[in-house]
């Protein structure tokens, strides 16, 4: 018995010189070189969450002056060719450059950490997309400051974006601007599937998998099919029509106008559960935690989402109810648009009964979470309002859309959003947010979503279009408009509190410990921040909740080398130890071929022989990444806590 | 006046029904959910265990699974009596008549072109931002767009519809109440979307027979000496090159046609009503009130714009 305290040190030792040999192996390195070769997933992750957290601030405020504009009638403070490229940014940022990429880099940060692997699937690859996609904000900011920004919304309806409606550069920049956005959240996509199949803990079987994980993996299948639409109208069919003459759209030359909107919406409609879906899936984790129960009907909350993703696909037509086409096809999309109230629901019902079996903690999470329930199933709501065609026909392109789809966006994803910050903020920077700031943050939130865009449902009904830069005293829309500018800056307000309280925190927070809220998943099991190499040893999965598990005990992984980047790999459906896998150190070439790629795009715009060149070089810099990524690789046996023997590479 | 909640046609109604209906049941799903979610997170139920977790009994977690079941099945029930009152009322709308009076629209950036087609080419009628309909009768628009998308919504008739170029859609309504109704484009067609509107006047049949009867007669051509001036700075000055007035040698079609110009109520697509001083304002320096109109600005001297404001003042 006396012996024991000995042991225990000697363990302890023996974890630190782990630790230090892992922190070796994995660690970036350091300066400006070191810096620009960064692929630790951890690292490229908070870098893409603060770089679209900044394009959110930049979003806001192009709502911000929108709104100063339109707050009287025959308001003279921007003309019209400024507001439509601000409500176009404000469009094309909010998509494609904040909501979207924002739920990638929170599952880029936490799927590793959530299924216990030590990095992502392919490092560098995570590197390149979030360079590629930092050449597009560049890109897509530089050409707003100099009145080259994009000016025909972010849906960039044909024939008005083509080039006989739109000469000069400025809907490329649009065009290009998705591009890059695509190339991003693919690369994203791919990681994330590779991660969640291949790199889950062992015993992490499919049916112990986070809902926050299976979303995201939902979501990186639904970016598989959704994205490559989007990049065959805008980057092949629009930028071929306004760079070379072809004539897709052009109705005087056999072309068709409407095909632009089929395409465009067959991935526009999935994009907005691309949003959803993953800002929902942080609920379940934040609801478990502060209920102290798991989640009521996992299975149904999974199936949902799987549901979700497939009817995301067929609705694609009740965007378009007001083009002359087929009255029974419209029909049927109006049928499959409610039916996706169903799977939402099932979500919502089984939060509810979750909230109704524990003895909930209203913490800041917690109160996004109902602040998400008020303004989403108002959101909702107004979306099977707007499947009817009828009320679609009085409703559709007026202010009412306008309302619904910010119910939907803000409820649905930026209040679970603001939620997960709170939940996840001390894991990412080991300090806990105020919580005072916090609800300050909270209530001036709500109050002011619902301030600015409850009152935009009456003006769209009152007649109010989209898109219009003034309006008519005699019309009587003044009030309402005014009513939301107040809202809007209340919003605006709130937000100030955010970064207020984030960047406090961030310095002189109250530090957080491994596990703050006694959470259940195993991102907590590691420290906060987590280290490069995530986990000292891989841990081993019992259950839907390891960290709840009443047995002292956690079972690791032990045998994997620490002198390199060593992974272990395992079934994709019961997470059986199956291989090893060697990742990749730091390089240049990521970064080389983002600029290569960006040169290619923007490029493009001006000459369609900057694609050739592009390629060329890129082609170069592939090499070399390839190239450097071969590492010695040699068969070698591992123990494997079950006591087989793995040889397999 | 100008509003979906003030219905004046008899789809209108049917769709503000529609509306009010889905705005009732809602209104009580909405705060209904949230209350039982409030409730919920209000009031502790289960019981925590030794290992600091909410534990649910077996029965208890049957019921809930029964409630939520329950709950599904009635937003499925919810969905479907939606589905069927509203297929009931699109059926009825999508219904295109066999006979009504067919008007043509054009979306122009940033004005509608409007004209009465007639067998006999003399009868044909050509306005501009302003629509007359007879109160009682179906009227049928056939849209068309002649550079990009635009889209036609008259709030108080009902129906919104898309003019595409390389399309022809149709949109149709019966006003049933004598009005004036307001509508703009709803589709973001370029620079001056927010001011593309048009006025549908709803008159009484025999009014608006008069009215269409009128306006194949051009107006007479003028014999003072001011408006003969009048006259020839337009068909000299460059107005003739886009616009055209019954009874002249201006045919041009680029511009809304002026040959009852004073007889609607607004001038630049319902951006200004149409008095003298707006109408001078306008000429001189169109961009000025509504940047990135397509039509120039004339140098013209005053003694000029007098004469040519003269002459389009008279033209009824």
């Amino acid at each position: 018995m006396s012996n024991l305290p000995v042991a225990q040190l000697l363990v302890e030792a023996d974890v630190a010189r782990e630790a230090a040999a892992l922190d070796a192996t994995w660690r970036d390195k350091s300066g400006v070189w070191g810096w620009l070769c960064a692929v630790e997933q951890k690292t490229i992750a908070r870098r893409y969450i603060i770089t679209t957290f900044l394009m959110f601030l930049a979003g806001g405020m192009e709502a911000a002056l929108m709104r100063l504009q339109l707050a009287r009638p025959e308001n003279a403070l921007i003309g019209p060719d400024r507001y439509n490229q601000l409500f176009t940014v404000h469009g094309t940022t909010m998509m494609f450059l904040f909501a979207v990429p924002m739920m990638q880099a929170m599952g880029l940060y936490l799927v590793p950490l959530m299924v216990g692997a030590r990095s992502i699937a392919f490092p560098r690859l995570n590197a390149f997309g979030y360079w590629n996609y930092v050449v597009g904000v560049v890109f897509l900011y530089v050409s707003l400051f100099i009145n080259m920004g994009p000016d025909t919304g972010w849906t960039a309806y044909v024939p008005l974006s083509g080039p006989a409606y739109s000469p000069g550069h400025r809907v490329d920049v649009w065009a290009q601007v998705v591009t890059f956005t695509e190339i991003s959240a693919l690369c994203g996509a791919v990681n994330l599937i590779v991660t969640v199949f291949k790199m889950r803990a062992p015993g992490m079987s499919l049916n112990r998998i986070p809902v926050f994980v299976w979303a995201q993996l939902v979501v990186a299948f639904m970016i598989v099919f959704a994205m490559p639409a989007v990049a065959t109208g805008s980057t092949l069919m629009l930028a071929l029509d306004r760079a070379v003459n072809t004539h897709w759209f052009n109705p005087a030359e056999g072309g068709d106008a409407l095909l632009w909107q089929h395409i465009f919406w067959f991935f526009g409609h999935p994009e907005v559960y691309i949003i959803f879906l993953p800002a929902i899936g942080m609920i379940t984790p934040i609801v478990e935690t502060f209920c102290r129960r798991a989640v009521f009907g996992y299975t149904a909350m999974v199936m949902a989402n799987i549901t979700t993703a497939f009817f995301a696909f067929g609705l694609w037509v009740h965007h378009m109810f007001a083009t002359p086409i087929p009255e029974l096809g419209q029909s049927l999309f109006t049928a499959a648009s409610m039916v996706i109230a169903v799977p939402t629901g099932i979500q919502i019902f089984c939060w509810i009964a979750t909230l109704w079996g524990g003895r909930p903690r209203l913490t800041v999470p917690m109160l996004f979470v109902l602040g998400f329930l008020f303004t989403f199933i108002n959101g909702g709501i107004t979306g099977v309002m707007l499947a009817s065609v009828a009320f679609d026909k009085e409703a559709h392109d007026t202010f009412f859309v306008v309302a619904h789809l910010h119910y939907v966006l803000i409820g649905g994803g930026l209040m679970p959003l603001f939620g997960a910050f709170y939940f996840w903020f001390p894991k990412l920077t080991g300090r806990l947010l105020n919580t005072a700031l916090g609800k300050l943050h909270f209530w001036l939130f709500v109050i002011g979503t619902n301030v600015t865009f409850f009152p935009m449902h009456i003006l769209g009904l009152n007649g109010m279009p989209r898109r219009i830069y003034t309006y008519a005293e005699t019309t009587g829309w003044g009030t309402l408009n005014m009513l939301a500018t107040v809202g809007a800056l209340t919003i605006a307000l709130s937000v100030l509190v955010f970064l207020i309280n984030a960047v406090r925190s961030w310095f002189s927070g109250e530090h957080a410990g491994d596990n703050p809220w006694d959470a259940a998943g195993l991102e907590w099991a590691t420290t906060s921040p987590p280290p490069s190499y995530n986990f000292v040893h891989t841990p081993v999965v019992r259950s839907r909740h390891p960290l709840w598990e009443t047995t002292v005990e956690q079972p690791v992984v032990t045998g994997l080398r620490s002198d390199r980047r060593e992974i272990l790999l395992t079934t994709t459906f019961d997470a059986q130890p199956d291989s090893r896998h060697v990742g990749p150190d730091g390089s240049i070439w990521p970064l080389y071929v983002a600029l290569c790629m960006g040169l290619l795009f923007i490029g493009s715009i001006f000459s369609p022989y900057s694609v050739l060149a592009g390629i060329g070089i890129s082609l170069i810099g592939l090499f070399f990444w390839g190239w450097q990524s071969t590492q010695d690789v040699e068969v070698e046996r591992v123990a494997l806590p079950d006591g087989r023997m793995v040889d397999r590479l | 006046m100008h509003s979906f909640f003030d219905p004046a046609s008899p789809q209108a109604r049917a769709v503000a029904g529609l509306w009010w209906w889905m705005f009732g049941v809602g209104m009580v799903i909405w705060f209904g959910v949230f209350a039982v979610a409030m409730y919920a997170a209000r009031q502790p139920h289960g019981q925590r265990g030794p290992d600091d977790l909410e534990h649910v009994s077996p029965e208890r977690h049957r019921r809930m699974e029964r409630v939520v079941a329950g709950a599904v099945f009635a937003t499925i029930l919810i969905l479907c009596a939606f589905l069927v009152y509203d297929f009931s009322i699109g059926s009825v709308l999508a219904m295109h008549p066999k006979r009504a009076l067919t008007i043509d629209v054009v979306g122009h950036q940033w004005w509608w072109e409007i004209t009465y087609e007639d067998p006999n080419p003399s009868k044909r009628v050509g306005t501009a931002n302003e629509i007359h309909v007879p109160v009682g009768e179906l009227v049928q628009f056939k849209l068309r767009a002649a550079d990009v998308i635009h889209s036609i919504w008259a709030p108080n008739l009902g129906g919104k519809k898309d003019l595409i170029p390389g399309y022809v859609s149709t949109l149709w309504f019966k006003a049933d109440t004598a009005g004036v109704y307001r509508g703009q484009c709803t589709e973001f067609c370029g620079m001056q979307h927010a001011q593309m509107a048009f006025y549908i006047v709803a008159e009484p049949p025999v009014k608006f027979a008069g009215w269409l009867a009128a306006g194949s007669i051009p107006n007479p051509p003028p014999t003072d000496s001011l408006l003969l001036h009048g006259r020839d700075v337009f068909m000299q000055r460059g107005c003739a090159s886009c616009h055209s007035i019954g009874g002249t040698d201006a045919r041009a079609t680029v511009g809304p046609d002026l040959t009852h110009f004073k007889g609607r109520a607004a001038i630049a697509a319902g951006s200004l009503s149409n008095t003298r001083a707006n109408l001078t304002r306008w000429i001189q320096n169109p961009s000025a009130l509504k940047p990135g109109v397509r039509m120039p600005a004339l140098e013209l001297s005053p003694g000029e714009m007098n004469a040519l404001v003269s002459y389009l003042e008279t033209l009824k």
